[in-house]
């Protein structure tokens, strides 16, 4: 019987768990192909800072594409802005806190400017973020010009791209070689999740509400904790938790909550989804299509920064191809181009799946043409994945 | 076979017991249709009398298969299986929507698809002398290089005639060509067609506009409910406004409107003076001078013709999302508002189902709750937080109430029948809880029980207070629901009628006044 109710349940949510089964699969193949040493814990810390920069872009990147958008920009203005962020340390003397703030506001700036060519002038995304490509490479390389990369001396600064959150349970007699703090951190957190899962379930049924049998429940829960888990013991193992990583996880919860729980995430769907019905149901398309392109001018800045940052400089070509690469994250991760299906999380586990591929690669040496055509051959898979089971399953 | 069918017919076009049926309707029944050379034959009826689908049967639209009886034309049977087929054959089909490139020039879209070539070349010359020859034809004195953009809707309809008048066609029919042109562009398009005649082109003509019917017409053949009543012959003077009107509506109005206590107040919900809107796109008024009010508590149907500026008027009302520039006054409940979004008018009290629910009323690929709560999601949020838990809650009470048919509020809405998107559409609206619904075409392609249980839930409404505004090109639909009737034509109030002075002639009369 549970077996019966779980193939049903993988069966309807296929597409939901399709990306997951992906990202196993691929790293399953990279820890045989590299007799382990892919999830090794040093490789997996390694993994995710290098997803950190892409990620938060394509977090950014979902929510554009759910409204029918496209950007890009956001790589070059990265770019440009973590040179900027550079700048203001190194030339102007400029804080860091004031330098943070300052970029952070410069990217909000840059996406308001977007928005406005696009929802105020009519001009398609596509041409009006072009344009900026071309605008914020142009900048980047002004900026630049004088000195070429620019070295970043600021401790703080260069810590967001490299260093780990500091063990302060280090001193403890037990387990020594691993981070303690992750992983008391990680406990909590598959508490917290076991905990508010049963709230929201106990909320149902006081509703009245279907909930799923109590059975599938706990085999739920036990094996998403189990995978937390497993990730908590690995991250543990090495240096503990990045703060690269710290900040991309509240990236992304905010952006989930935001995008799942909020008014102005239910808008945004909406907009997507028809945007007539959306303007008619008293949603100005105008405004989303502003607060969704000014969030992504704030995540690239922080793209930007992580960026710089993890190189403790600023070069003059950071940023190409980010945004190619952010955009096939969020379509791995299941966004529709015809506007009002995605998910952060998703995105998220495109942006892991994504990066896995050229970490595992890289790894395994494999030549850059050869990774570029497994690259692309994994994203046309994955749109193909998600078209025909769209269809399949309406 | 061809010898057959000289014997049987000397007519251009005779199509013999036509039946159509869709899944549940019977589009179509026995059906026949018979079009002499060289005459101008109109096809009249109500919306849905099976006008159009006679006409996508004739050119192929839906193909010799799926539907039975016999096409005869110039002699031949014929099996039509695509437009392409039909068009060979020498019929051309100009719709209401043009099948023009606005980007490409006039003499270009002149022979689009039948390219003039020398060679591999395309043979601009020729083109353009071709283009110029046909253009004197339907007197349209333009330069063959303008493009269609830069035209007048009234010009673009001679270019589309002038297209397929290239093409040798044996039978040019008209499908509602008057309806978006000016009195001028109408006339002249009249002239041009009785001067086609003189050259022996037989034409079919579409229309609503009895007017025109009678001005034009050789025969007349009246469709109601998907059958053919009558043909009328003008010649032998049986061609009036009243026999038409009478044949269009015969039918005996089954008693398919639940009854309702009549409680109207005299209060004023809102009123709506000297209302004027222009399109900016076109130019175009589309709506002139309109005065009229809403009471609590009452439905008032507003009538019409397709095209003649109801929803517009509904639109320009409801925060005017389609910019027109408005001159004229809107006060709800005594205050005088400027409703500059569907946001403002929803806070005003107003709501607006629309009538074309899948394009721009639902969100189709969201579920039953998600469209339900989308205009009013303030309501079930807590600091912007959407409680999930009541939104299910409030979903399911209106499921209920509605009696909308979905196995779950999470299903999602393009699965759903027609009749009952049409209930999550109205579901959403009433959560907004306004003073004033308006209805547009709320039981447009939806069923006679689902209709039924709309109309019961009008009535409920209005009962607790509402008032309600309801656009319906269905005249029994306005006879049997309304209060009042306000008729539209053109972008005017053709009158007002009191729902006791109100009948299908009278409203058919003003509707093609104008």
């Amino acid at each position: 019987m549970t077996v019966n109710d779980l193939r049903k349940v993988l069966k309807q949510n296929i597409r939901e768990y399709g990306m997951y089964i992906a990202l196993f699969i691929i790293m399953a193949i990279f820890t045989a192909t590299t007799d382990g040493v892919f999830i090794s814990s040093r490789n997996i810390t390694n993994l995710m800072n290098q997803t950190g920069y892409i990620a938060v872009l394509a977090v950014g990147m979902t929510l554009v594409i759910i409204i029918r958008h496209i950007d890009l920009s956001v790589g070059f203005l990265a770019g440009f802005l973590g040179a900027i962020a550079a700048i203001a340390m190194v030339s102007w003397g400029l804080n860091v806190y004031l330098t943070l703030s300052l970029t952070l506001a410069l990217g909000i700036l840059a996406g308001i400017a977007t928005a406005f060519l696009v929802a105020q002038m009519g001009i398609p995304s596509f041409v009006a973020t072009l344009a900026g490509w071309l605008i914020y490479r142009g900048a980047l390389l002004l900026v630049t010009r004088k000195t070429g990369t620019i070295i970043i001396d600021n401790a703080f600064f260069n810590a967001i791209g490299n260093d780990y959150v500091p063990d302060l349970l280090g001193k403890l007699p037990i387990l020594p070689e691993v981070h303690k703090l992750t992983l008391l951190l990680g406990l909590l957190t598959v508490i917290w999740f076991n905990i508010s899962a049963v709230k929201t379930r106990r909320s149902k049924q006081a509703y009245n509400f279907e909930v799923v049998p109590m059975d599938m429940f706990v085999l739920k829960q036990l094996f998403v904790s189990a995978i937390l888990l497993c990730i908590t013991w690995i991250l543990a193992g090495y240096n503990g938790l990045s703060w690269t990583l710290i900040i991309v996880l509240v990236v992304v919860g905010i952006y989930h909550f935001v995008a799942s729980q909020t008014v102005l995430g239910r808008h945004i769907y909406a907009v997507g989804g028809n945007p007539e019905a959306a303007e008619l149901s008293g949603i100005s398309v105008k405004k989303i299509t502003y607060v969704v392109f000014a969030s992504m001018g704030l995540l690239s800045a922080l793209s930007g920064i992580l960026f710089a940052s993890r190189l403790q400089s600023a070069t003059t070509t950071a940023g190409t191809l980010f945004e190619l690469d952010a955009i096939a994250a969020a379509y791995i991760g299941g966004v529709s181009a015809a506007g009002g299906v995605g998910k952060i999380a998703s995105s998220l586990i495109g942006a892991l799946v994504y990066m896995s591929l050229t970490n595992g690669m890289n790894l395994m040496q494999i030549d850059m043409s050869l990774q570029y055509i497994v690259r692309g051959a994994v994203l046309a898979i994955a749109v193909i994945f998600d078209v025909t089971t769209r269809r399949g399953g309406k | 076979m061809p010898f057959l069918g000289l014997v049987m017919s000397t007519s251009l076009l005779e199509m013999k017991n036509i039946t159509k049926t869709f899944p549940g309707v019977k589009a179509l029944s026995n059906v026949s249709f018979k079009v002499e050379q060289g005459e101008i034959h109109c096809l009249v009826g109500e919306n849905g009398a099976g006008k159009s689908t006679l006409m996508k049967v004739l050119s192929g639209v839906y193909p010799h298969g799926s539907y039975t009886g016999e096409i005869l034309f110039n002699g031949t049977v014929q099996n039509f299986r695509h437009i392409a087929d039909s068009e060979k054959a020498g019929i051309a089909i100009i719709y209401q929507e043009l099948a023009l490139v606005p980007e490409m020039t006039v003499y270009e879209n002149i022979v689009l698809g039948h390219e003039i070539t020398k060679g591999f070349r395309i043979d601009w010359n020729e083109t353009i002398r071709k283009a110029d020859e046909m253009l004197k034809k339907v007197r349209l004195d333009v330069n063959p290089a303008t493009k269609v953009k830069d035209l007048g809707v009234g010009k673009q309809q001679l270019v589309e005639i002038a297209k397929a008048l290239s093409r040798n066609v044996k039978l040019l029919i008209l499908d509602e060509p008057t309806a978006a042109l000016n009195e001028d562009d109408c006339d002249n398009l009249l002239n041009l067609m009785d001067g086609l005649r003189k050259e022996g082109v037989t034409c079919v003509l579409i229309s609503h506009k009895l007017k025109e019917v009678i001005r034009i017409a050789d025969k007349v053949t009246v469709l109601r409910d998907g059958q053919t009543v009558i043909t009328l012959d003008a010649s032998l003077g049986e061609v009036s406004e009243g026999i038409l009107i009478k044949h269009m509506v015969g039918r005996e109005i089954e008693d398919i409107y639940p009854k309702r206590k009549h409680e109207r107040s005299e209060d004023v919900v809102m009123e709506v003076s000297g209302w004027y809107a222009e399109d900016p796109k076109t130019q175009r008024m589309v709506l002139r001078d309109i005065n009229f009010n809403l009471k609590k508590g009452e439905i008032v149907g507003f009538a019409g013709l397709m095209g003649s500026g109801r929803t517009e008027l509904a639109r320009s009302i409801f925060g005017n999302p389609d910019g027109y520039r408005l001159k004229g006054e809107i006060k709800v409940k005594g205050s005088r508002k400027q409703l500059r979004s569907p946001k403002d008018a929803i806070r005003s009290g107003i709501a607006y189902a629309s009538e074309d629910r899948k394009g721009n009323g639902l969100v189709l690929i969201q579920d039953v709750k998600q469209n339900i709560t989308l205009a009013n999601l303030q309501e079930i949020a807590e600091r912007g937080v959407v409680d999930k838990n009541a939104e299910v809650k409030i979903a399911n009470e209106y499921k209920t109430a509605l009696n909308i048919k979905t196995p779950t509020v999470e299903q999602i809405v393009v699965n759903l029948s027609g009749g009952n998107q049409q209930k999550v559409s109205v579901a959403k609206w009433l959560f907004v809880k306004p003073d004033v619904l308006i209805l547009d075409e709320p039981t447009r392609g939806i069923d006679v029980g689902a209709k039924y249980e709309i109309y019961t839930l009008m009535n409920k409404l209005v009962e607790k207070g509402m008032s309600i505004i309801m656009i319906s090109s269905e005249l029994p639909e306005v006879l049997g629901m309304s209060d009042r009737v306000y008729v539209v034509s053109s972008g005017r109030l053709a009158g007002e009628l009191p729902i006791a002075e109100a009948n299908q002639e009278r409203i058919m009369q003003m509707a093609t006044s104008c």
